[in-house]
């Protein structure tokens, strides 16, 4: 009886295990199943470094440079805000504040990666969207950086977090034997801990970027979409992730452009997917 | 043998007490420290050796809720001043911990930090007080080829000496040991106590011990400790062979510990 229980118990675990990653497999290959029809019609290089994402006009162009290059600079923009701040916040919550507020502060910053990401573009768009174009003067506030300033916040959680931990973890034999050949605690938390907390950082940093870039829902609402290439921030710009959630909806099936949708899609996949393992390669590092 | 020619105070205690937030943890100690001798602390585990020698180079300020009265002097001046700079004083007085704690860097970069953190920026300066301070820490011959290799690659007795190396490239006067040999084997605990012997000539060295061999082997002065109080000082041998204490007599006999 108690066999049997254990054995059901066994075997339903490994076919949840099983499941989740059969369900990314067939993601993944239905992505491509999709996408590689598209190039019979476009051939690559066309597609990856072409100018022009016109998908209604005729005839119709997919270039997609315009789209990776908005991502990339939104995503540039907001790893420029988010990672010193990110990681200077996660040194002040492990290493200077009293460590009675320790818990308070990092819960705090956590409870930010709960606030739904419409929530954050909303706000984003009444708010900074305004100041942007009255303080740079511009004839729109929806740019690249409003996108860049919001998703830093939204990387910041899992910056802060992570990185905290990681220096957290450093061992404290580090730290004493810094400050007993007489460095500052400054010193010793730039030279030595940071040193040994460095692969958490990185991880922590990755793990941000791979929040950012798939994030649809506040770009889309912030950043103007317009799929133009972009030469500064101050210019509106349309990223991967709002070019797919703004046209498969109008994209007939079975049409070109849908097929070009599904192929923004696969590069995002992959995108995402480097990131991450990267990420995971050096968490793994640090449990050694 | 006549330890008593020269007897410089190099450090004291005078009535100290100490309380890890309501454990009082060392009680009225009153102890000197001599130049160039070297001072065994042993004791029961437990009996306050580590806290003493921590507070002998400030490293119990890291500690939340800690408490310290009486006066710590190095060279008659009270350590814990107000406007005594810690950095300096951390200089000045060595430490090398129970368990090798070297520096996830090069081997190089373990010795040449201290020198570093001290504003010293002169390259050749600095590679030759790295290799004369792993010489003197009897480290050189095994690492003169490989100093560019991370210093987690060493053994435990050579990761040791490394520590004591990177502890003299700052060129403190007053070495703290806190049970150096307790995670090494016989022949690297043999290496750092001839280490220690050679090193009393230029510095004043105190080392916590758990073997009562190594403080007769080492040390000119034991105290020995007992639930937080100082219960006996004197010269190591008479201390061993007529302790004054019952306490003292039983702990080295080996009837408690
Ligand atoms: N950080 C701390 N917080 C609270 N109490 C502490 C702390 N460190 C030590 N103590 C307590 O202070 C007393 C003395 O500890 P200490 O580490 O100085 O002993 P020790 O003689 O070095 O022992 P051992 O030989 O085991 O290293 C012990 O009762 C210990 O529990
Ligand atoms: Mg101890």
């Amino acid at each position: 009886m108690k066999k049997l229980k254990e054995f059901i118990i066994e075997k339903a675990i490994f076919l949840s295990g099983s499941l989740s990653i059969i369900f990314v497999v067939l993601i993944f290959v239905f992505l491509v199943k999709e996408g590689v029809l598209f190039f019979k019609y476009v051939p690559p290089k066309d597609f990856l470094m072409g100018n022009n994402w016109y998908p209604l006009s005729t005839p119709e162009q997919f270039g997609m440079l315009p789209l990776i290059l908005g991502s990339l600079l939104v995503t540039i923009g907001s790893m420029l805000i988010s990672i010193p701040l990110g990681v200077a916040c996660a040194f002040y919550i492990a290493e200077v504040v009293n460590p009675k507020f320790k818990d308070i502060l990092k819960t705090g910053v956590e409870l930010l990666a709960a606030i739904p990401s419409v929530v954050i573009g909303f706000v984003g768009m009444i708010t900074l969207v305004p100041w942007v174009k009255s303080i740079f003067n511009l004839p729109t506030g929806l740019t690249a950086l409003s996108g860049s300033i919001m998703l830093a916040f939204m990387a910041m959680p899992t910056i802060v977090s992570i990185a905290e931990d990681a220096i957290t973890a450093v061992p404290r034999r580090y730290k004493e034997a810094a400050l007993a050949l007489g460095a500052t605690h400054w010193q010793a938390m730039y030279k030595v801990i940071i040193v040994a907390a460095a692969p958490g950082i990185f991880a922590a940093v990755m793990l941000g970027v791979g929040r950012v870039i798939g994030e649809t829902m506040a770009v889309m609402m912030i950043t103007g979409n317009a799929a133009v290439i972009p030469h500064t921030f101050l210019e509106p710009v349309r990223t991967l992730t709002a070019t797919i959630a703004a046209e498969m909806g109008e994209s007939i099936r079975g049409s070109n452009h849908y097929y070009a949708l599904f192929v923004v899609g696969i590069i995002l996949f992959i995108i995402t997917f480097i990131i991450n393992f990267v990420a995971d390669v050096f968490l793994h590092r640090i449990k050694k | 043998m006549d330890t008593d020619t020269i007897k410089i105070v190099r450090m004291l205690a005078e009535n100290v007490d100490f309380f890890y937030g309501s454990t009082h943890a060392l009680k009225n100690i009153n102890l000197n420290i001599f130049k160039n001798k070297v001072t065994a602390i042993i004791g029961p585990s437990g009996c306050g050796k580590s806290t003493f020698i921590r507070l002998l180079n400030r490293m119990n300020d890291l500690i939340p809720r800690s408490r310290l009265a009486g006066n710590i002097m190095l060279d008659g001046e009270n350590i814990n001043e107000p406007n005594t700079d810690v950095v300096d004083i951390r200089r000045r007085v060595g430490m090398v911990f129970q368990k090798p704690n070297p520096f996830p860097k090069s081997i190089f970069q373990n010795v040449s930090y201290g020198m570093e953190v001290n504003g010293i920026r002169d390259k050749n300066v600095i590679t030759e007080k790295v290799i004369e301070s792993l010489k003197k820490a009897a480290l050189w011959n095994e690492v003169m080829n490989r100093l560019d290799e991370s210093a987690l690659c060493l053994s435990g007795g050579q990761q040791q000496r490394l520590c004591i190396a990177r502890c003299l490239a700052v060129e403190p006067e007053v070495l703290l040991f806190d049970e150096p040999c307790a995670s090494l084997d016989p022949v690297s605990t043999k290496k750092i106590e001839e280490l220690i012997l050679g090193l009393k000539k230029e510095y004043t060295i105190v080392i916590v011990t758990h073997n009562m061999q190594q403080a007769g082997r080492v040390s000119d002065y034991t105290a020995f400790m007992y639930l937080g109080e100082l219960i006996e000082f004197g010269h190591t041998e008479k201390l061993f062979t007529v302790p004054k204490d019952k306490r003292t007599e039983d702990y080295i006999t080996g009837k408690f510990g």
